[in-house]
Order: C-alpha cells, then structure tokens, then sequence
C-alpha cells in the first residue's frame, strides 16, 4: 500500500509541477494576446520551452541573501507556502477508480472522509509563509505585503469557508469522492447533477474569495507591484524566488482543481475518459483566472476589505440559511 | 489496512515528506551550481536604490489586529456550521431554527462592529 501510494504522490506532484510550469506560460501567452503582443516566442515553437529556460535560468541565479534578515523563518518561508499548496492535491480525486493488473486502483492520494475539511485547513495554513516571509525579511515592502497578505487572507478566509456550506447541506458529506459520485448523471443533460446549479451564489463566493485567498488580480494587493515592488517576496531571489512563484501557481490549481470538483462534477463527464474531463475543467478556471487579470484593474485596499465582509460575508450567511431552508422543505 | 483509521493520513504523511524532500533537493542542486559573490552594498536590503532609513520594522496601522479579532469569532462560527451541515439530514426543523438563531445572534455581532465604523478602512 505504501509503495502504490508513494508512486501516486510522485506521479501528482510532477503532474501538478509541469502543470505550475506551463500554467506561467499559458499566462503570458493569453494576457500577451490580449493586449496585442506576442508573449513568449522565442523558446521552442510558440515559446512552449519558456518555462523550462524559465528554469534554468532560475537555478544559474545567485542567491542573494540580505543582511537583515531573520535566517530561520527567511529560509522556512518558501518551503511553508509552497507545501500546503502542494497538499491539496493529495485529497482531490482526479480520475475514476481504475484496473490495474486485477487490482482497484483509487485515483486519489487519500480518500478522507473529511477531504473538503482537509482542503480548507491545508489551504489556511499558506498565510504563514508569507507572513514570514515578509516578517523576517528586514524590508518594509515584504512587511506591508505581508500584513496586507494576511488581513486579506484572513477576511476572505471566512466567507470562503461559509460558500460551501451550501453544498454540505445538500449532500451531507465531506467527503470529495462522495461528493464526485453525486453530481455524475447517465442521461444527455450529463451536467444537470452539477451543484453549481443547486448552489449558484454558493460558485459566485467561491470563485471571488478564491481569487482573493490566492492573492490573484483584482485582489494581488500584497504584491502590488507598483506600490510594494514585489510584496512579501521583494527580497528572494534565485531558487527560494522560484518556490514562491511556483507555490502561487499551485494555490492557483488547487483551487481550481477544488472548484471543478465541488462544482462541476470533477473528472465525470460523458465519452472522453474521466481524467480529460478533470484537466478540461480545471484548465476553464485557470483561463478564467488569467482573462481576470487581462481585464480588471486592481482594487483599492479598503473597498477590498469593506466588500470582504459587508458584501461576501452576510451573502455567504444568507446563502447557509437559504439552502437549509430548501433542503427542509424539499 | 481497511477500517485502519489512521491509513489515508498514511498518504498524506508520505506526500508530505516528498514534498519538502524535492524543495530540499531543488535548494541543495541550486547550491551546487550558481555563484555565490555576496558583498556588503549587495546585501542590503532593497528601498528603491537608496541606503534604507531607519528599522524596518516600522509602525503599522492596529485595524489590522481589530479584523484578525473578528476573523477568529466568525471562523469558530464557520466551524460550528460544518458538523452541523453534515447530519442536518437527520436533525429536522429544530436545528435549522437553532442554527439560524445562532447565525442571527453572531450577524448582530458584525452589524455592531459594522455600526461602530471597525469595518471602515481609514
């Protein structure tokens, strides 16, 4: 059992890296053509070796160590932004079950049957990284950004939680297989299981707060880069820079990964196999995300926290009773 | 291994260590072959090319600490939803008007703090 699992983590994780690295390239490529330029064209045909020189040129840099720093937490804070990140995916069912060699094989890491639970507490745990990285920094651009970083984690914490309260009430598990297994249909409106029907408010405050707890356009005021040069990461350079670049990305696939699956029904789907169906969805959020950031302009600091909680919040509160309501009366 | 409670943490265990394993890898190749000159006007920390003035660790403003404050009462609240989202199956009407009584009591706490202008970002 140990051996299968270690191949599946090995296998997620590399799936989940080269993902990060050609979701950098699929950015620059949209966002480029949207502002009619190019993007990336020189590595490779249509630059699809850019991350990997990306790479390479990351790992040639030096590693510049400011003064000031606090070594132990400086050093600590790439690694604990990036590894909740990464743990997402260990709960995310990505395929169905398949046959191997006359053995069921689960395509998920671990089948918890708290997984939702599991997912919003890893996801949490990223503020820390950054709220060391910017406190041990000795910068006082890492510091606002990290401050910011937090008080803005911390406020959309809350509303994102409540958005899929909806979604447990309904189907009275925590558990994403079950939770899967549910929205699958066999008739032609294959999609008519999908809780994003059931629960449309429910998607709308998932996808604002995940875009706020990934600290992604409209909502990167931590690393605003015209007011804080580069937020809570202005002072990492080399590889540890590229951990927190690669974490960002991550945060970016888990919630999509997560969104696919609490929302749109993960890896079911008619005709293609069930894996396709999976990356299809969480490659429409990922678009999506990027055609935010090819559109909107920043927000300002204090109409984020003020939509944060007397917008999402009381919605987010409103919604749990409704469904409930619903669920009664059904 | 079935019905083993601990088993799928098993999992997570073994992601866990993989994880940090590959950062550790990735840091310790990365030393291997980049070049390492540091020297003082190189280390200083950066402040839009000029000497940085004063300590870094400046002053900030405390609403900060007022909406960390207000995050944990809400997030124990959020808390308190889950278990009960998951049997509402099986509690019936009494816990939804539980719940709701408790969701009204905690929302009166956020227009409080709303009417006492702590949501207003100055």
């Amino acid at each position: 059992m140990i051996l299968i699992s270690s191949v599946k983590v090995i296998v997620v994780v590399v799936a989940v890296l080269t993902g990060c690295a050609w979701s950098t390239w699929l950015e620059r490529k949209v966002v480029g053509h949207m502002q009619h330029r190019m993007g990336p064209t020189f590595a490779g045909p249509y630059g699809l070796l850019q991350p990997i020189a990306d790479f390479i040129k990351l790992i040639f840099k030096e590693d510049i160590v400011p003064s000031g720093v606090e070594r132990v937490a400086y050093g600590l804070a790439p690694v604990l932004s990036f590894i909740p990140a990464m743990l997402v995916f260990a709960v995310v069912p990505f395929a169905a079950d398949a046959t191997l060699f006359g053995h069921e094989i689960k395509m998920v890491i671990s089948d918890l049957n708290i997984g939702i639970l599991f997912v919003f507490a890893v996801t949490s745990l990223g503020v820390y990284g950054l709220v060391m990285a910017g406190w041990s920094s000795g910068s006082k651009y890492s510091l606002l950004g990290s401050l910011r970083a937090s008080a803005q984690m911390i406020s959309y914490e809350v509303s994102y939680g409540l958005s899929i309260v909806g979604i447990v009430l309904i189907a009275n598990t925590l558990s994403l297989r079950e939770l899967v297994e549910m929205q699958g249909s066999d008739s032609i409106w294959f999609f008519s299981n999908w809780f994003v029907f059931k629960q449309p408010l429910g998607f709308l405050l998932y996808l604002t707060c995940a875009i706020a707890e990934t600290n992604r356009l409209p909502f990167d005021m931590p690393e605003a880069e015209s007011e804080l040069v580069a937020g809570y990461h202005t002072e990492y350079s080399s590889m540890r820079f590229a951990t927190f670049f690669v974490s960002e990305y991550a945060n970016m696939l888990a919630v999509s990964a997560v969104g696919a699956t609490l929302f749109f029904g993960g890896w079911q789907g008619p005709y293609l196999p069930s894996i396709v169906w999976f990356i299809l969805k969480v490659f429409c959020f990922m678009f999506f995300y990027i055609w935010l950031r090819g559109t909107f302009p920043r927000f300002r600091y204090d109409q984020l926290m003020s939509f944060g909680w007397k917008v999402l919040f009381p919605l987010a509160l409103l919604n749990v009773i409704v469904t409930a309501a619903f669920v009664m009366l059904d | 291994m079935k019905g083993f409670y601990v088993a799928p943490y098993l999992s997570i265990l073994i992601f866990i260590v993989i994880g940090i394993g590959l950062v550790l890898f990735t840091f310790f190749l990365a030393r291997l072959i980049r070049p390492s000159h540091p020297y003082p006007a190189k280390t200083i920390n950066y402040e839009c090319a000029e000497l940085p003035i004063g300590d870094s660790w400046i002053q900030f403003n405390p609403r900060f600490y007022i909406f960390a404050l207000i995050f944990v009462i809400f997030d124990v609240e959020a808390v308190f939803l889950f278990p009960w989202a998951v049997a509402f199956g099986q509690l019936g009407l009494y816990a939804l008007i539980e719940m709701v009584i408790f969701i009204l009591i905690l929302f009166y706490g956020l227009y409080y703090a709303w009417k006492q202008g702590v949501l207003k970002w100055v």
